[in-house]
């Protein structure tokens, strides 16, 4: 009875992942980060004094992520620009990383965390917290752990993991439901839980399990990144 | 959540729910009483308020004819919107909408979408050419928390009351001749949607605005039944702390009860 994945994945395995730290030369943290064809960077620009000052915070520092897709990384071009989609997505991949973040230590400062997708192939908000997480990590941010990232998904009755655009229009018996989260890595704890389509409730802890396992893989990949680089650094 | 309350209220509250007590005396996992009205404004196709304690929220359905996406060239299209109008709350401003006022009517969109409780191929006029929009309106009168789930009933049984307006011949809706047929609705199929807030260790149900302003984290949940089965349709978590595994399957597991509650009070508009 096993749904067929197209690309003949099994339910728990993810597409091809690879990252990579260091990017954007110019920023103080940078990452790429893809699940098979969705690749996303993302750039990490302070801490540093926010402007205008009347939005300072005295008690701690302030994160600000912006998302977006590239105009020409999805088939019908994207008007450039946010739309509500991508302010959405801005805002649940701030409190995604938020809870390991150690803002306090950098008051009246920001942290910008400038994400783009430059090619997408569903599970772009999951890519994008991803590289995020890693940029952050290389520009040397406070950070209790690493923030993980993947989406579960179901074909019909069968819980999946990463979708990809052609599984995501799935249309057959009880549809494609996408289910992104992201999760600290070393911790029982949820930071972005999202979902669109149709999930017994029964079915919530099954997921998060499928979710958790695939986590793990993301960390280790994202884990290798950032020693990659390290040791790149330490050779030069 | 913004943190618009004092810290000392803050702790007040964390200390009442961390003993399962709040100041309005429910329990945590209490629902406000729900009232709702049908008909408030009769130039809409369909209206209703919906009261949950002191929070009111209005929504007006309109259909209007327009062009299809070109991805569905055979179906209707659903808009919702809100205003988070100052009349409702000293914390809301006129212009722009801010983050809340974005979030709000997606959520009530997704939940709404996500369960196939409106036929969309049903609300095409020609294929291609002309398809109905069904604009749903969302203004909140009075925020005392927990709009999100007040607005999300109120869209409900204001799209179950909705007509589809009649054309003219020149392909106008006509605004003279009274409007018959009901919407195209799958008639089992009920979305509402349910909030659950965090604050410490403690979760809980239709917080008033102060309480959902001393909360940390929120997560909301679209919820369907069908055929005696309830779906998740949507959900999204808002705010800077967590939820753990097991706190997110008992919020899961707790969704049933909550929903027939509801459903309780909805029966005699559906």
């Amino acid at each position: 009875m096993a749904h067929k994945r197209p690309d003949g994945r099994k339910s728990d395995e993810l597409r091809k992942m690879s990252a990579k730290v260091g990017v954007v030369p110019n920023a103080d943290g940078s990452a790429m980060f893809a699940f098979g064809d969705t690749i996303a960077i993302a750039a990490v620009y302070g801490p540093r004094l926010l402007h205008p000052q009347h939005m300072q915070d005295p008690s701690t520092g302030i994160l600000r992520c912006n998302y977006d897709l590239l105009s020409f990384s999805v088939s019908d071009r994207k008007k450039p620009g946010p739309n509500r989609r991508a302010q959405e997505i801005s805002k649940v991949t701030e409190w995604a990383l938020l809870p390991v973040l150690e803002l306090k230590e950098f008051p009246n400062t920001v942290i910008d965390v400038q994400i783009y997708i430059i090619q997408a192939d569903a599970g772009t908000r999951t890519a994008g917290i991803n590289a995020a997480s890693l940029a952050l990590a290389h520009a040397g941010i406070p950070m209790k752990d690493l923030v993980c990232s993947v989406a579960v998904g179901k074909q019909d009755k069968e819980l999946v993991v990463d979708l990809s655009k052609e599984e995501e229009d799935f249309e057959e018996g009880e549809g494609a439901t996408d289910f992104p989260i992201a999760k600290i890595a070393n911790k029982d704890a949820y930071t972005l839980v999202q979902m669109d389509g149709k999930m017994s409730p029964d079915l919530m802890a099954e997921a998060l399990a499928l979710a958790s396992k695939a986590c793990e893989k993301v960390y280790e990949v994202q884990k290798k990144a950032l020693k990659d680089e390290v040791e790149r650094e330490a050779k030069e | 959540m913004a943190m618009e309350i004092s810290s000392l209220t803050k702790e007040r509250l964390k200390a009442m729910f961390a003993e399962g007590k709040r100041f309005d005396g429910r329990k945590l996992d209490e629902l406000r009483d729900i009232e709702i009205e049908t008909d408030i404004s009769n130039k809409a196709e369909g209206s209703a308020r919906v009261r949950l304690g002191k929070t009111e929220v209005i929504v007006g359905v309109k259909l209007g004819p327009g062009e299809p996406y070109a991805d569905s060239p055979g179906k209707g299209n659903i808009m919702v919107s809100a205003e988070l109008l100052p009349i409702a709350s000293p914390r809301f401003q006129a212009g722009p909408p801010d983050f809340n006022g974005i979030e709000l009517p997606r959520l009530v969109d997704r939940a709404i979408r996500e369960s196939k409780m409106i036929d969309l191929d049903k609300l095409c006029i020609k294929e291609g050419e002309k398809v109905w929009t069904v604009f749903i309106d969302i203004y909140p009168i009075n925020d005392d928390g927990n709009l999100i789930d007040a607005a999300n009933i109120a869209a409900l049984v204001a799209l179950k009351i909705a007509k589809v307006p009649e054309m003219t011949k020149e392909g106008k809706v006509d605004h003279h001749k009274e409007a018959k047929d009901k919407l195209p609705l799958s008639k089992d199929i009920v979305p509402v949607s349910f909030s659950f807030f965090k604050l410490g260790n403690s979760i809980i149900v239709d917080p008033t605005r102060e309480e959902a302003e001393a909360c940390e984290a929120r997560i909301t949940f679209g919820l369907s039944k069908s055929k005696d089965k309830y779906l998740i349709n949507s959900c999204q978590k808002k705010g800077e702390a967590y939820f753990t595994g097991e706190e997110l399957a008992r919020m899961s597991s707790m969704l049933p009860g909550l929903y027939d509650q509801v459903n309780e009070k909805l029966k005699k508009f559906l």
